[in-house]
């Protein structure tokens, strides 16, 4: 089993599925969209593979690893391997990856320019060739989501951070909507900015750490990046502004909704929901593990963001008309709790986090999917041209109710249980933090049940010529039930995630040198 | 083994689950599974479904009557199960079992929840024949008693709060069930976000709880009680208050019960009357432990209890929807519940006893409201009812035997009940006794007087119908469970009460739980209590036939006192809510939303775009081609493997 290296597959079977959509000869184009699914579906296969081959009650801090020396001249390895968050991170990737793929069926269509047949040809063929680089696309956007979980060099991650944004560019760029070119750059500058502050940091860890031909290897960074407090403080903050734009974290939040509401729904899922925790994983993976004292340091002012982005975000997603907006606002308010769970540095907050990471993955895979099919329908994302549609299409309304109810985390659901765990980590250490950040429940309410009842409730609408929308097809209700099964079952039994999270946690919380508060020291006496 | 402690530190031990009460999960999964299939089946169960669901429920009756038969054969002390299901969340130091338990208090409920439940099933039936989505109807109700009784059965308070949120949830959908009509669809969403503002008392009480005491199941954190210092467990015993009127629609969250009332009657009379709102006095006396350990969060729940109890009722002296009134009755009443359960030890029995005679007399009036509605083309205004008596003979008597009930007449159940609540407010010292009391008591007659007020209007008096109705009565699908229903009004009290006994039967069947109830003797004596209790009573009942029933109703609203018009308009609840929150909120998004585009936006923009160096460039770029970006990219890493190359 172990012999078998899973993770350089689940890279290169998405990246050999993207070369062969992508070099389909014209005549065989129809074949892109399953070779492409299939390929996702193979990886899957892969990532389940790895789940089980992973022990949870190892004592390594990575399992599955391969490394081979790569520029041994300056320390840069080939080192993959997966601790218990990476690899609920990867498997999550490689569930949502099929999901999208088949959501995204439909995305791109033949626009024919006028009204001959030479029209409809040409329009034919221009839809077959996007479609085929649209697939391929997202082929190597998951190959690179596999690279930066369960990459152990950090250089190795850099590469993979930045080639990231390569796909999802021209995904936004080629085929968003009519101001993609703007979200486009607007994403790439950001990303790129932080990219760029982080390159110094990783470039100074280096110098910073042992050294030698395998110094860029997590493995051998933790407990050895040694320097001046101000020195280790600077490093820190370089990766954590990267990884905070990526999060994306208040302040520089602004890219996101813009990148969201022009991406295609499927796109908009495999960038919030997926690419964006690569911002809370680095958050954990090095700005926590490579650099304990500078966390500490940092933290009430990570805190403080991170509550304003719950409470932000939450406010700015009320005051939405765009669909899509509003889903990218809930977003940052939830990834304002991933960043609350992380820096409480308690055992019940990282697991909560890295619970939250999956959860949210989920649930904001459904709110926009399920947006997007609306939007399909009704042919406009503004929220005041929609309502009645419960009447219209039920299952439709009744997905999005469901969907939106995860978002909110209503209880029995999977994100209840993350964000409870959030909450209460960090009540265990910050008590006005957790009880502000709280409020961000209340306003969830507002905002998805106000959505919901702009778009679904109210008379049935009349449409023109008996044009009367259809309910979910097939295909769409295979897009809903495993997100929706993930809601359910993880609500109930988010055991075997937990599972496999809670010995990186507590690595986690070795290396940086806390333990919990003690449970009794409220309390004067007999607790258990 | 799980330990329970009681008052006086007497263990009651809940034993790993035997017999019939280890299959105790059945109660939930039998009409979660109905809720399941109605809803995932589509159109295919349209014709079935109700009846399924219906058939559901009564099976989760049936499984309760053999629990209760099982408990009943036990040794007092003995009456409680622990039920272990499977490990729930594993997170760190937070550690939780998904449990169930089974035991008097909980059992009281789940025989309430399952047998009014059952019933409003078989009601509804009738009620919703001609709905075309009275499959999605009937899924909801399902869902809704299996959140209830996972609520009442939960082991800890996270397992609580699931049931106490899918009860919530089920409220939502089914006041919004008709949610094409708009006002419906807000009166939900008001609904939802109220009861969420009390549950973030109710989740920060969870979290206080967990680093207080070192768990959140029940066991752990009665026997943490002892040891907790009291301003903990004071802050505890609020927030869960808080929590409490929420769902309860106590004082000063309740103002979504009213409008609740466009949900369905049947969903009325279930939900937003007999089980759901009662959650709230459920939760106190689940946590006698803390409060009995926190005198103050107590008597903030007294408190509570006796401003909504007068609030409810001079709100329902002036509604003339005779859904509002029954409503603002219900909040009314179980404004009487939390106040008996505020009392301590000498309440916790009698706020599940009016709680209990409650469930039956008020679903039964609510069942009744429909029952008129239906044969009144679904009027609610009561100046257009009147000598409705003779039209609806079943409805008619049915409904009085609620009112008797409700007014507190012997020998009807509310009698045993509410006597016992006003008896319990008047004991203690200095000037509790008299405010609780004395709200108690002058509660009891302005409810005698909007309930007959109620009833006089609706049966009695000149027939003020309005041309198209013709008033007949409802099918035997509606009126056989409100006969059941009004059978428990007259008798339920007697039973549990019982006189001749030595101590109640509800008194000594929750005394395992709850601890001894002790001998404690009202300021007033109890005979010269009653008689004026009843003094008050008839004095109500008069006023509101002299106006209601003797003297001419007229069919518009006099404009009335300012009291009146205050009380008509729910004592300003929304105007105030409105000024101090939705406005100023609304407010707020609107300038973060301009500030976001303007502010935040550009000043991020702008720093990114000089840490990136592409300040001066940022034009030209945005009108490039892509293929340049990557160019760019590919560029940059190549460089720096190179810079590195050198360094090195």
């Amino acid at each position: 089993m172990t012999s078998l290296p899973l993770l350089t597959l689940m890279m290169v079977v998405p990246l050999v599925g993207a070369v062969v959509v992508a070099a389909l000869p014209a005549g065989t184009a129809r074949l892109a969209r399953p070779l492409a699914l299939g390929a996702s579906l193979v990886t899957l296969v892969l990532a389940v593979l790895a789940w089980v081959a992973f022990d949870s009650g190892s004592d390594e801090m990575f399992q599955l690893t391969e490394t081979y020396s790569w520029i041994p001249q300056l320390g840069v390895s080939y080192g993959l391997g997966v601790d218990g968050i990476a690899l609920a991170l990867v498997v999550m990737a490689a569930i949502l990856t099929p999901v999208c793929l088949l959501a995204a069926w439909d995305d791109v269509t033949p626009v024919p320019l006028g009204d001959t047949e030479d029209d409809f040809a040409q329009a034919e063929h221009v839809a077959a060739t996007r479609t085929k680089r649209y697939f391929a696309l997202m082929l190597v956007l998951e190959a690179f989501m596999v690279g930066v979980f369960a990459a152990t060099d950090v250089f190795l991650f850099y590469v993979f951070f930045e080639a990231m944004l390569i796909p999802v560019y021209f995904l936004i760029g080629l085929f968003g909507g009519p101001r993609r070119q703007y979200a486009a750059v607007k994403f790439l500058l950001f990303s790129l900015a932080g990219g760029l502050v982080m390159l110094v940091s990783v470039i100074a860890v280096y110098f910073a750490g042992p050294g030698g031909e395998d110094g860029f290897l997590v493995q051998n960074l933790v407990g050895n990046v040694t320097g001046s407090p101000e020195a280790l403080r600077w490093m820190f903050v370089g990766f954590f502004i990267a990884f905070a734009v990526k999060a994306p974290m208040w302040p520089v939040h602004t890219w996101l909704p813009d990148a969201a509401t022009e991406a295609r729904p499927a796109t908009a899922v495999l960038l919030v929901g997926v690419l964006d925790k690569v911002g809370t994983y680095g958050m954990i993976r090095f700005c926590l593990q490579l650099f304990p004292e500078a966390s500490q340091w940092a933290t009430p002012v990570v805190l403080t963001l991170a509550v304003v982005s719950v409470v932000y975000g939450a406010l700015l997603a009320i005051g939405q008309t765009d669909m899509m907006r509003l889903i990218a606002f809930t977003s940052i308010s939830h990834f304002g709790f991933i960043v609350l769970g992380i820096f409480a540095m308690t055992s019940v907050g990282g697991a909560g986090s890295t619970l939250y990471m999956v959860n949210h993955g989920f649930s904001t895979a459904g709110l926009f999917l399920i947006a997007g099919f609306l939007v399909a329908r009704g042919g406009s994302k503004r929220i005041p041209d929609y309502g009645g549609w419960q009447r219209v299409t039920p299952v439709l309304a009744g997905t999005f109710l469901v969907a939106g109810l995860s978002s909110l985390a209503l209880p029995g659901l999977s994100s209840f249980v993350s964000e409870f765990l959030v909450l209460q980590g960090t009540f265990m250490r910050y008590k006005v933090a957790a009880v502000v950040a709280a409020l961000g429940i209340v306003l969830a309410a507002l905002y998805i049940l106000l959505m919901y009842q702009r778009t679904m409730t109210g008379p049935k609408p009349s449409f023109p010529d008996d044009a009367t929308p259809r309910d979910l097809s097939g295909r769409e209700k295979w897009v809903v039930a495993p997100i929706i099964a993930s809601f359910v079952v993880l609500g109930f039994y988010p055991k075997p995630v937990l599972d496999i999270v809670n010995p990186a946690v507590d690595t986690t919380m070795r290396i940086v040198g806390v333990t919990d508060p003690s449970a009794a020291a409220e309390a004067s006496g007999s607790a258990k | 083994m799980h330990s329970l402690l009681t008052v006086d530190g007497e263990a009651m031990t809940a034993g790993a689950a035997t017999g019939a009460a280890s299959v105790a999960w059945l109660l939930v999964a039998l009409p979660l599974l109905g809720a399941a299939v109605l809803l995932l089946g589509g159109r295919r169960t349209d014709k079935a479904g109700p009846l399924l669901a219906t058939g559901l429920s009564w099976a989760s009756f049936v499984v309760g009557v053999v629990v209760l038969f099982q408990l009943l054969g036990q040794a007092a002390e003995e009456r409680a199960h622990h039920l272990t299901l499977w490990s729930w969340v594993p997170a760190g130091s937070f550690d939780l079992d998904l449990g169930l338990l089974v035991d008097p208090l909980s059992m009281a409920f789940v025989l309430l929840i399952t047998f009014v439940g059952s019933l409003i099933h078989v009601y509804s039936i009738g009620y919703m024949e001609h709905d075309p989505d009275k499959r999605r109807f009937f899924a909801y109700l399902n869902l809704f008693v299996a959140a209830m009784l996972l609520l009442v059965l939960a082991d800890s308070y996270l397992l609580l709060f699931v049931g106490w949120e899918g009860v919530g949830l089920a409220s939502y959908l089914l006041i919004g069930f008709w949610n094409w009509n708009p006002a419906y669809a807000t009166a939900a969403n008001k609904a939802f976000f109220v009861n969420r503002v009390g549950d973030l008392g109710l989740s920060i009480a969870i979290m206080t709880m967990f680093i207080s005491f070192g768990g959140v199941d029940y066991a752990t954190v009665n026997e943490g009680v002892a040891g907790a210092n009291q301003s903990t467990l004071t802050a505890i015993g609020l927030l869960l208050l808080v929590g409490a009127c929420g769902k309860s629609a106590q004082f000063p969250l309740q103002s979504w019960l009213g409008d609740a009332m466009a949900g369905p009657t049947p969903v009325s009379a279930l939900i937003h009357a007999a089980t759901m709102v009662t959650a709230g006095v459920y939760l106190v006396v689940r946590s006698h432990v803390i409060f009995d350990a926190a005198p103050d969060a107590a008597l903030a729940v007294a408190l509570v209890g006796a401003v909504t109890l007068l609030f409810g009722a001079v709100v329902g002296c002036a509604k003339d929807d005779i859904k509002k009134a029954l409503a603002a009755s219900t909040m009314s009443q179980i404004g009487y519940m939390m106040l008996a359960a505020g009392l301590g030890p000498v309440g916790y029995a009698f706020a599940i006893f009016h709680l209990l005679t409650h469930g039956f007399f008020k679903a039964g009036m609510f069942l009744g409201a429909g029952s008129v509605m239906h044969g009144m083309n679904d009027q609610v205004d009561m100046r257009r009812f009147g000598g409705l008596s003779g039209a609806m003979k079943v409805t008619w008597a049915t409904f009085a035997l609620g009112w008797l009930a409700i007014l507190g007449v012997p020998p009807f159940s509310g009698f045993w009940s509410k006597d016992k609540v006003i008896e319990a407010a008047f004991v203690g010292e200095g000037w509790q006794p008299w405010v609780l009391g004395g709200a108690a008591l002058v509660g009891a007659g302005v409810t005698a007087f909007y309930m007959s007020r109620l009833f006089f209007m609706t049966f009695q008096g000149d027939k003020r119908w309005t041309d198209d109705v013709h008033p007949h009565e409802s099918p035997l699908l509606m009126t056989v469970p409100m006969t059941v229903l009004a059978a428990g009004s007259a008798f339920l009290g007697l039973l549990l009460a019982w006189p001749f006994a030595e101590t109640a039967p509800i008194v000594s069947w929750l005394e395992p739980v709850v601890g001894e109830h002790g001998e404690e003797h009202p300021v007033i004596a109890v005979p010269l209590l009653i008689a004026l209790t009843l003094a008050f009573v008839a004095f109500g009942i008069f006023l509101a036939w002299r106006q209601y029933w003797q003297a001419e109703v007229p069919d518009v609203a006099p404009r009335g006192s300012v009291l009146t018009r205050a009380a008509r308009v729910d004592l300003y609840q929304d105007a105030v809510n409105e000024g101090l929150f939705m406005r100023p909120g609304i407010h707020l998004t609107r300038s973060l939303v301009f500030a976001d585009a303007r502010g935040v936006d550009a000043a991020a923009g702008g720093t990114a775009a000089l840490v990136g160096g592409f300040s001066s460039r940022l034009r030209r770029l945005q009108t490039g081609y892509a293929r340049s970006y990557a160019l760019t990219m590919l560029t940059g890493v190549v460089a720096v493997l190179g810079a590195l190359w050198v360094i090195q």
